[in-house]
């Protein structure tokens, strides 16, 4: 982008602002401004003719052929003007119009009326055939005046004995008389060289937004819509696992343990009682604990409370006792980060320590969070054999989804031999 | 007999517990369910103990957890027993974590253990009686946290037993019958405990102090 708003003459000019009075680059400007006035003046009068005949006749048929006409003669005149742009710029802006779907004029025609691209060159050749061209002869007469100034001497000479009145009622005695004169228009070639630049590059400015190609703003805004429906995905995925959570939490974990009651209960009344039906209370109330257990497990790995409740740190620290490699966590975080984030940080390292545990052989895993320049840097650290292939786990690829959603980055560093280390980067702010 | 006020959002486990607690011949004074209620219910007639959940209403998070804590606050020595579905020992250490309990008995148990009543009834009596109660669970899983680094690291595996069984609020006669040893060496191991953690035998409840340690030693934070 930055480099599409350079302007070449206000580069140079900025550049060496001396040095350019004596580059071609006045020339340059003066070419271009000057043929703009001449081929703004052939737009004006192409386009009036359309217009005006066009509006006069528009009750016939044949006004609104002429209107089209109007339209469509901006295509020719928009790629004459970006071709002449090459007087002040290094590269002629790539023209906006697609190729139609089918050979011939109707097809033609169809395509350049529905193009945006197309309208934007009408507009664009409606200003450089009003506004620019009447700068550009404005700035004509100012250059005409500064040069026919600065040749006074030569001009008083020649048409000697006739006598020339630069400033009026006081006639100039001669060619020497007429110096002054020339340091009136070298003073003004001076300014039209300045002033055509800036001239010069509003023009390009204006031609460029109106004339190069750009991207089409629908696939701009279909990146950004995917992003976005993305992101609503993930989210309505955690709101997802959270409702699921809820109902377990609510709905089979308390009946599970109003059934450990009632078999308690059951367990009271029979009290002293020498009776078969004791052992198979207590025989039902493990299985009921071992239900209730399974599905704790179940919870965890789905949403962990603690998580909501706790944040990051505990929720780690949680993980680390329950691994089967030892962990130490040490996670510092001045304050907690969006659900969303904290979700995807667990996650990840719940199935960092899972490999670690599963294949690395690891003794030891260090898990580290900070908070540094609003993004939250996670690593865990394993002494295990290393050589880990981030493609062949389909976790990994997994975490790494999730994780760019959330604009976050997932980087596995596993040479032969150790140690592994998985980052994990995710901005916060904002 | 306990005069008990009970905070339980599921109709049915509040319901059962109720059932539960009057079977063996306690008292519930007040069956509620949510914080608010439970808040009011302590402040107009104070209790033997408290029961309550972790999570309830309004936002379903630890409400039930906090407000004990708040009226431990407002009620000091108020005995507070916490039941939870979570083994998860960030909610034990924040009960148990802040400020040091002015005596009265806390206790933090799994919701399953209501199902062995003489044992939860036992657990819920302790508490009554100003002890400190830590589920088995979450002390296996506190304990299973290793290395050198950290105090724990520095006791033996009968010591860990020990402290394990003391902080599920046991005595030491209790300790000696589980673990088939003499009274004598649950002493010793105590002893060698409390010099392990830096723990001021001056002090009060040295059991509490035991647990505590234990805790912060898992959360350096708190």
């Amino acid at each position: 982008m930055a480099e599409a708003e350079s302007v070449a003459v206000w580069e140079a000019v900025r550049r060496r602002p001396v040095r350019f009075l004596w580059s071609a680059w006045p020339l340059r400007v003066w070419a271009y401004l000057l043929s703009g006035a001449v081929s703004g003046f052939a737009a004006l009068a192409v386009l009036s003719v359309l217009i005006v005949t066009g509006f006069a006749l528009s009750l016939l048929g044949i006004g609104l052929l002429l209107l089209t006409a109007a339209v469509v003669s901006a295509v020719p005149l928009a790629a004459a003007e970006r071709r002449r742009l090459r007087l002040v710029e290094p590269a002629v802006p790539a023209g906006p119009h697609v190729r139609p779907p089918r050979p011939g004029a109707p097809a033609w025609l169809a395509t350049r009326l529905r193009e945006r691209a197309t309208w934007r060159e009408f507009g664009y050749v409606l200003l450089f055939a009003t506004v620019f061209t009447a700068a550009g002869y404005a700035f004509t007469a100012l250059l005409g005046l500064s040069v026919m100034l600065t040749v006074s001497p030569v001009i008083v000479w020649a048409i000697a004995p006739d006598t020339v009145m630069l400033v009026p009622g006081q006639p100039v005695s001669g060619p020497v008389g007429a110096l002054p004169g020339t340091a009136a228009g070298l003073a003004g070639l001076v300014v039209s060289a300045y002033a055509g630049s800036l001239l010069a590059g509003v023009q390009v400015r204006v031609a460029r937004a109106l004339l190069a190609a750009r991207e089409e703003p629908s696939d701009d805004s279909r990146v950004i819509e995917l992003t976005r429906s993305r992101a609503r995905l993930a989210d309505a995925f955690e709101a997802e696992r959270r409702r699921i959570e809820r109902d377990l939490h609510d709905g089979a974990q308390q009946h599970l343990v109003a059934l450990m009651m009632t078999l308690g209960l059951a367990e009271l009344q029979l009290r002293g009682q020498e009776s078969p039906a004791s052992a198979l209370i207590v025989r039902a109330r493990a299985e009921a604990r071992q239900a209730l257990e399974e599905l704790r497990g179940l919870i965890r790995g789905i949403h962990p409370q603690v998580l909501t409740d706790h944040g990051l740190a505990a929720a780690v620290d949680e993980l680390a006792l329950r691994s089967a490699v030892p962990v130490t966590a040490d996670i510092r975080l001045p304050s907690r980060p969006a659900p969303s984030v904290e979700t995807v940080a667990y996650f990840t390292v719940t199935e960092a320590l899972a490999n670690a545990a599963k294949h690395s052989g690891a003794g030891r895993v260090e898990v580290v969070g900070r908070l540094t320049g609003g993004v939250l840097v996670l690593t865990v650290t394993d002494d295990g054999r290393g050589g880990a292939d981030p493609a062949a786990g389909t976790g990994l690829q997994g975490l790494a989804d999730r994780l760019a959603i959330v604009k976050g980055r997932l980087t596995v560093t596993s040479p032969v031999g150790g140690p592994t280390v998985l980052r994990v980067e995710v901005p916060c702010s904002g | 007999m306990l005069r008990i006020v009970l905070a339980e959002d599921a109709v049915l486990l509040r319901a059962g517990l109720v059932e539960l607690l009057s079977a063996v011949g306690h008292e519930v004074a007040a069956a509620v369910g949510d914080a608010d209620a439970l808040a009011r219910a302590v402040d107009a007639d104070r209790p033997d103990v408290v029961i309550t959940d972790v999570r309830m209403p309004p936002g379903f998070t630890d409400e039930g957890l906090r407000a004990a804590m708040e009226l431990r606050e407002r009620h000091p020595g108020l005995p507070v027993l916490v039941l939870s579905q979570y083994v998860a020992t960030a909610y034990a250490t924040q009960l148990f974590g802040g400020a040091a309990p002015a005596g009265g008995g806390l206790g933090y148990l799994l919701k399953d253990r209501v199902g062995e009543v003489a044992e939860f009834m036992d657990a819920l009596e302790r508490v009554a009686a100003g002890q400190t109660v830590i589920d088995p669970e979450v002390v296996r899983v506190l304990l299973r946290q290793q290395g050198a680094d950290r105090p724990l690291g520095r006791l033996t595996p009968r010591e860990r037993e020990v402290l394990a069984l003391m902080a599920e609020g046991l005595t030491n006669q209790a300790i000696a019958r589980r673990l088939t040893v003499t009274e004598a060496a649950v002493v010793k191991h105590a002893g060698g405990i409390f010099m392990k953690l830096d723990l001021d035998p001056a002090e009060g409840n040295r059991r509490v102090l035991a647990v505590l340690a234990h805790l912060r030693g898992v959360h350096p934070s708190v």
